[in-house]
């Protein structure tokens, strides 16, 4: 079906899943074992449902006890894990391989501490990312990082994938966020790293545990920074007969020292889906760019007009600033179902690479050249400001041999990414969707050295295994353990 | 200190890497030589002088983004920011007056120490603007690591394990960082006659705000509160914060005004002509007022606040070992930490000039160590006492 492989299960561990499954539920309370095969189904994807495969179980513990326990019981009997927050992961992070244990965070929901005099918030990891914003938002803060998915997705996997959203040009991504966590090693030894003080003293353990895929540990609690709300924010949409003199607006609009909260982008066959569907007003024009600022009044004001001025010397064929709250919320209404919009219509892969903000009209021409090559239409919706772009590959699922294609569509341009001097992923992670172009990207040596920190943290490769490392490069690793 | 190679490119940090690791050669890594008096003293090192590792390789201010090899000057690179009106927004600090030290503090000792200055309690710290590193292993392998594009989840973030390892897990060759516009404006509100248990809550309050507060830093019983941006934001916000503090005063300083205390803060000369012990914790902020007070009753410290109450700069009377169990019981667990910044070294050899961790992650951190520098010859024990 697909071209993307995964390691064969291990036979040893598929053999005792009986034991596996017995030995989890004595050190867990019944509710958190799934072992029925018609409930584990329920596992066998996440946000890349292409690629399935049910796992051997699931476990939902409640604490950070249990998390060690499972952790603990699954490394005495070499078994896999493959941590879960709410699997809405868009590059198979979570995907199951037969022989694994998932670990889901669902259960570990609450919120443990909030300190607004030193602007943290302490949570277990199973919560939502909106739900973070929504248990400070009546006192005036916010958690800034913002991934599309905020509703669903769990903090847990934001640290996993180090994820970003449409605001972090100003407010940094995950990373940025993160102050501290209770992490859950391999062998269930439960560490603290981190916490309300800056600077966590020693190597920074903390920045290469997130977005570490869940290759490293388990994070079961996180002390998250939280921000005072601004005062107000209002967008500017600005339509280019021309993706060239888009991309220099955006750069003249960051050189100008003005530094907006989003820069987000469109392209023409994005705008006309978008616009049947959400009908924002949007001009059909082939660049559409959202800028927003925040502020008070007159410091919004101020800004849009610097804004403004820099666009107007670009002719741009429309120009709207929103005067009110309800004309914000409808520029935002398409960009916000941009990826729902394009749901409806087709099938399509939502892609994530980053290239430099200089190179973004270069991308995208070279962009419409693979599309004609591949024979596949491509929509563009993406993050200006810090080059994170998103092609959507529109594809028919029924049609045998399209879902390949769009992958070798998808693959060529990542490799235009990183021949842009960019990267394969900003924001949706590795996993097992860009797992095998990783040595386009890095050297045999730049592997090696990232492997070697697995090696530390997880010296018998059971978690997350047959993710992020092309599983020529990690067989050995994972071999010698089974 | 004998000098082992003075590489003037990575391949040659390469060449002298490996043949230090052949012959088991410890190295004590040098670029312009301002913070060699940092960490654990790193006996029967040679020094490896990367000093000639230097040259901005790539700047694109519309796309806030500089490279640089690892030894470039900061001011150099402050300076071409500067032409196009933008900065290094971490303020990496000028220690030299603190140190006692002479020579070029560069980009890649910023980096491998995570060193930021005031701004970071808005904007964050060195390594929240680190992109990517470049550097050598203990091996002599190089290893390139994240990039030079703002939002990047490729693989393990080894460029943050980099900044602020001290050189312990390789040399760096070159780094990549997100570079910002100089703010249009600035304004300082100052507050005399503050306890610093005031101060602390004062920041807490005009960090609370949305104002956006760049700087937060007492001394001496005054406090300052910074605030950045273009002009109309700037006048707006320092008139809603002095309204909103106006019980405490606040007299507005203008950017150019010679006392506005910043570059001082930010580099710590106030405690650049005292003799004793310099040590700097980072605390969760509300409890800075609480440990300042026990250790000033205990140990005669003085202290200085930086951050919001987050950073505690302590001067002490004598360099006497029995100070660091004596700071570091005065931080409750998992709240804090402490670092011997300034001490001779025969202090910094007796005592863990970084904080003793918990016993598994010291290992995590050792074996880190065993893999990238499998030798032990990268600034061998400069992190771990």
């Amino acid at each position: 079906m697909s071209s993307i492989q995964m390691a064969p299960p291990d036979p040893g561990v598929m053999s005792r899943r009986d034991q596996i499954v017995a030995e989890l539920a004595k050190v867990l309370p019944a509710d958190a074992v799934i072992s029925d095969t018609f409930e584990t189904l329920a596992y066998e994807c996440d946000g890349l449902s292409a690629y399935r495969c049910p796992p051997l179980a699931v476990v939902l513990p409640h604490d950070t006890a249990q998390v060690a326990a499972v952790m603990a019981t699954c490394h005495r009997l070499g078994v896999p894990v493959v941590p879960r927050g709410s699997g809405t992961s868009l590059s198979g992070g979570a995907l199951p391989t037969a022989d694994s244990v998932i670990l889901g965070t669902a259960r570990l929901n609450g919120v443990l501490e909030t300190d607004y005099d030193n602007r943290f918030i302490r949570v277990q990891t199973g919560i939502t990312n909106l739900a973070v914003t929504g248990a400070v938002e009546g006192d005036g803060f916010f958690y800034a990082p913002d991934p599309s998915s905020q509703l669903a997705c769990a903090i847990a996997g934001n640290i996993a994938m180090n994820s970003g959203g449409a605001h972090c040009l100003k407010y940094g991504v995950t990373t940025n966020n993160l102050l501290g966590v209770t992490l859950v090693l391999a062998d269930g030894e439960v560490v603290e790293i981190g916490g309300p003080a800056p600077d966590a003293p020693g190597l920074d353990l903390l920045g290469v545990i997130c977005g570490s895929e869940g290759q490293l540990g388990v994070v079961t609690e996180a002390t998250l920074r939280i921000l005072p709300k601004p005062e107000g924010a209002r967008p500017v949409m600005i339509g280019f007969d021309s993706a060239e003199v888009a991309g220099h607006c955006v750069a003249d609009i960051i050189r100008s020292g003005v530094l907006p909260v989003a820069i987000e982008y469109m392209d023409r066959p994005c705008i006309e889906v978008v616009e049947n569907f959400a009908h924002a007003g949007y001009p059909l024009c082939e660049a559409l760019l959202i800028v927003e600022v925040e502020g008070s009044d007159a410091e919004i004001a101020d800004q849009l007009d610097r804004i403004t001025a820099i666009a107007e010397r670009l002719n741009p064929v429309e120009m709207r600033v929103s005067e009110s709250a309800g004309e914000s919320a409808l520029i935002w209404k398409g960009r916000k179902s941009a990826f729902g919009a394009m749901g409806q219509i087709n099938d399509y892969m939502c892609l994530d690479g980053t290239v430099p903000v200089s190179a973004l009209p270069a991308t995208l021409k070279r962009i419409a050249e693979l599309s004609a090559e591949h024979g596949l239409k491509v929509a563009n919706v993406f993050h200006a400001g810090d080059g994170n772009m998103h092609p959507l590959i529109l594809f028919d699922a029924n049609t045998p041999g399209d879902l390949e294609r769009a992958e070798a569509f998808g693959f060529d341009i990542l490799r235009a990414c990183v021949d842009a001097g960019g990267c394969l992923t900003g924001e949706h992670g590795v996993g097992i969707e860009k797992r095998d172009l990783m040595t386009y990207q890095f050297s045999a040596e730049d592997l090696e050295a990232q492997m070697q920190v697995k090696d530390v943290f997880d010296p018998a490769w059971k978690l997350n295994p047959t993710k992020v490392f092309p599983l020529d490069l990690s067989a050995a690793r994972r071999a010698a353990h089974d | 200190m004998t000098v082992f190679a003075a590489p003037d490119d990575e391949a040659a940090v390469q060449a002298a890497v490996a043949e230090a690791h052949a012959t088991r050669q410890p190295l004590r890594l040098r670029a312009g030589g301002s913070k060699q008096a940092l960490g654990q003293p790193v006996p029967q090192a040679a020094v490896l002088d990367v000093s000639g590792v230097t040259g901005i390789t790539r700047y694109e201010p519309g796309a806030l983004v500089i490279e640089a090899k690892a030894a470039t000057p900061l001011a150099e690179i402050e300076a071409a920011l500067a032409e196009h009106g933008q900065m290094l927004a971490f303020e990496p600090p000028d220690f030299r007056a603190l140190l006692g030290s002479s020579g070029a503090p560069t980009i890649g000792g910023a980096v491998a120490g995570n060193q930021s200055g005031p701004r970071r309690v808005q904007g964050g710290a060195c390594r929240d603007y680190l992109l990517g590193v470049r550097f050598v292993d203990g091996q002599g392998q190089l290893v390139r690591n994240g990039g030079r594009v703002m939002k990047n989840v490729t693989g393990l973030d080894l460029s943050k394990l980099q900044c602020g390892a001290y050189g312990t897990l390789g040399v760096l060759t070159e780094v990549a960082l997100k570079v910002l516009p100089r703010p249009e404006a600035s304004a300082t509100l100052r507050f005399e006659g503050i306890t610093l248990e005031r101060g602390v809550k004062l920041f807490a309050q005009a960090l609370t705000t949305p104002f956006e507060v760049s700087g937060a830093a007492w001394a001496e019983g005054t406090a300052w509160l910074r605030i950045e941006g273009l002009t109309a934001q700037v006048a707006y916000r320092r008139d809603k914060l002095s309204a909103l503090l106006a019980d405490d005063g606040p007299t507005p300083m203008d950017a150019d005004d010679p006392a506005a205390p910043w570059s001082s803060i930010r580099d710590c000369t106030g405690f650049a002509d005292h003799d004793g012990p310099v040590w700097r914790l980072s605390l969760k902020a509300s409890l800075t007022p609480g440990i300042l007070s026990a250790l000033s009753d205990r140990l005669g410290a003085r202290g200085m606040v930086d951050q919001g109450g987050a950073v505690l700069w302590l001067a002490l009377p004598d360099a006497d070992p029995a100070q660091a169990d004596a700071i570091r019981a005065a931080i409750p667990n998992g709240q804090g930490h402490a670092m011997l910044f300034r001490g001779p070294a025969p202090l910094r050899t007796a005592v863990p000039v970084f904080q003793p961790q918990a016993p598994r992650l010291e290992r995590i951190a050792a074996d880190l160590c065993a893999r990238f520098d499998p030798a032990g010859i990268l600034n061998p024990g400069l992190m771990r006492a």
